[in-house]
């Protein structure tokens, strides 16, 4: 039996010919990360160490995003801590306010994540980068200690699920209605410590942001990664960020997956997300009359160029409804750029949203944006939980950047149809 | 290594998110965290919580944030084990790299009730609700994740890896 592309990311990493599904294995890393609230305690855990050395101080990302800029005198004590840190032991890849951005966007535009790669990263989002072909994982802040220290990892090897992706999406539909499609079909526990692997025909008409998204969402079925073929995009898209060598793994042909299951883009339409879990979706013609308070447009799922392009194609010469806040916040200061120059954010202003410097605050309801008892929001982010982005009688719908824009005109869940688009 | 305690019982899909909200993080305190755990969807739990006491879910426990912090705020409640139907698998790893007892076993987690008096048997693996009389074999841990455990977290058993190299 033939490995699936996951395994044979992981076996190389294990320095073992063949790995199988439910194996233990110590795997080498390529890249470590953490953020201003798990790199603390793992820094604290550090000190238990007998050694005091990180293994390389250029495979250490640190990015202090999601309680910055300092929301408080709390959070400014653990950026403080993660600052110190990477002074002491001299870390490459810190990235300070002003050069930061939301930590998964911004680690595949440094270039730190190439194909072939094993990435851990304190964050449960690490998942994103399998849409580079690599495989990455969230993980708690002592793995993260314990990753900085060895430069190695613990995993159980997962089994998969394969999506056959085929067609092309419609008008308006993007990667993440594709993910969330996925997720409402198999649930939040769907590909649980699975790894999701996409194939097929299809994906050449998703864009890496796309693909970035859908494996982004991966964590919220469950799963362990999501991974997708290196393809020519996929290959164009590192060689415009990245000098790093990057490795092409490829499922063989007689690889075992739990399930396969083929999607048909062109069939699927813009899709929510109801309160509170990621799994209870519905297509945006069943969403009924939804009042909506609050847009959040960005996140590491959805934050990136395409994503505002698309955004602002949708809030182009119209206002924001009347009662309605909108925040947009592009994930890295190089999208926040690039939307200046192309006049996504003249856009976004004139229409009556704000823009935001890049940060996870609102997402997690940590800070700017949190929602009060009873409100409503439309949220391209990728979490719905009870309380996830204030007040625990508050209801998040998660959309794709279109849905969320053409919503932040009407004042309730729309799709960009319904504004004649 | 046995544990004994009243049980507290939720339902599917108990996220970090209310396990430890994200407005709480900008502490990394145990005392701290321990004393907002569970808050958004059970307030009383901080105030009902004894040492030694249980946790019982169904499905998916800790599904969602990587929060090291939802764990630590557990144990550090008092909380001995979490008994669960299945754990999301990024909990599943902070709770055996800090040292919190997980167990996986379907049917314990369907039946035990909340208030029931239970005891685990951890090196057996097996769960006796004291107040049905039932008894319930738990999901033994690889022995790989037993070293860990007996070593009390990933960092001790590192630490005692390198002894011996």
């Amino acid at each position: 039996m033939g490995m699936t592309m996951t395994q044979k990311i992981l076996a190389a990493h294990a320095g073992l010919d063949k790995v199988s599904a439910g194996q233990l294995i110590e795997a080498n890393l390529d890249l470590v990360l953490g953020n201003d609230v798990t790199a603390p305690v793992a820094i604290h855990e550090m000190e238990k160490f007998k050694i005091k050395k990180v293994f390389d101080k250029d495979k250490i990302a640190l990015v202090p995003d999601h309680f910055t800029p300092n929301k408080d005198i709390k959070s400014a004590e653990h950026c403080k801590c993660v600052r110190e840190f990477a002074m002491e032991y001299d870390i490459t890849n810190y990235f300070e306010i002003g050069e930061m951005g939301i930590e998964h966007a911004l680690l595949p535009e440094k270039g730190l994540v190439v194909a072939g790669d094993v990435v851990i990263g304190a964050d449960s989002h690490t998942c994103t980068y399998g849409a580079l072909g690599a495989f990455s994982t969230g993980v708690g802040s002592t793995d993260m200690a314990a990753g900085m220290v060895t430069g190695k990892a613990w995993f159980k090897v997962p089994s998969a699920i394969k999506f056959v992706l085929t067609g092309k999406p419609r008008k308006w539909v993007s990667g993440k209605d594709v993910i969330l499609h996925i997720i409402g079909m198999i649930g939040v526990d769907g590909a649980l410590y699975k790894s999701m692997e996409f194939v097929g025909d299809g994906i050449k008409n998703l864009t890496m942001d796309d693909r970035f998204a859908m494996a982004n969402m991966a964590i919220e079925a469950g799963a362990k990664n999501g991974i997708f073929p290196v393809d020519e995009a996929a290959i164009s898209y590192m060689k415009e960020h990245s000098t790093k060598e990057y490795t092409v793994y490829e499922a063989d042909e007689d690889a075992e997956y739990d399930q396969i299951i083929e999607i048909d883009l062109g069939t699927l339409k813009p899709t929510v997300a109801f309160p509170h879990l990621p799994e209870n979706t519905r297509t945006i013609d069943k969403v009924g009359d939804i009042r909506i308070d609050q847009v959040v447009i960005g996140s590491c799922t959805n934050g990136r160029i395409d994503d505002l392009r698309i955004a602002a194609k949708v809030l182009e010469g119209r206002k924001v409804a009347k009662g309605v806040r909108v925040i947009v916040f592009p994930a890295t200061q190089k999208i926040y750029l690039q939307a200046m120059e192309e006049g996504l954010l003249a856009t976004f202003i004139k229409a009556g949203a704000v823009v935001s410097t890049p940060t996870c605050g609102p997402c997690l309801g940590g800070h700017m944006g949190i929602l009060a008892a009873g409100e409503r929001a439309v949220a391209t982010t990728n979490r719905n939980f009870v309380g996830r982005m204030g007040h625990v009688e508050s209801e998040v719908y998660l959309a794709s950047p279109a849905v969320a824009a053409a919503s932040a005109i009407t004042g309730k869940l729309s799709g960009p149809e319904e504004l004649g688009l | 290594m046995k544990a004994f305690g009243t049980v507290h019982k939720y339902g599917d899909n108990v996220d970090t998110d209310v396990i430890i909200p994200a407005r709480y993080l900008n502490s990394s305190d145990p005392k701290e965290l321990a004393e907002k755990c569970m808050i958004d969807i059970d307030k009383d739990f901080v105030n009902r919580v004894k040492p030694g006491d249980i946790m019982v879910a169904n499905k998916n426990f800790g599904c969602g944030s990587s929060r090291e912090h939802a764990p630590i705020a557990i144990k550090a409640s008092g909380i001995s084990c979490v008994i669960a139907e299945t754990f999301a698998r990024i909990f599943y790893r902070n709770a055996i790299n800090i040292g919190l007892p997980i167990i996986e076993c379907v049917e314990a987690a369907k039946e035990i009730e909340a208030g029931d008096q239970v005891e685990i048997d951890f090196d057996s693996g097996i769960i006796y609700d004291r107040t049905k009389g039932t008894q319930y074999q738990g999901q033994a841990f690889p022995e790989f994740m037993q070293k860990i455990i007996k070593a009390e977290g990933l960092i001790n058993y590192i630490n005692s890896q390198s002894n011996n190299s």
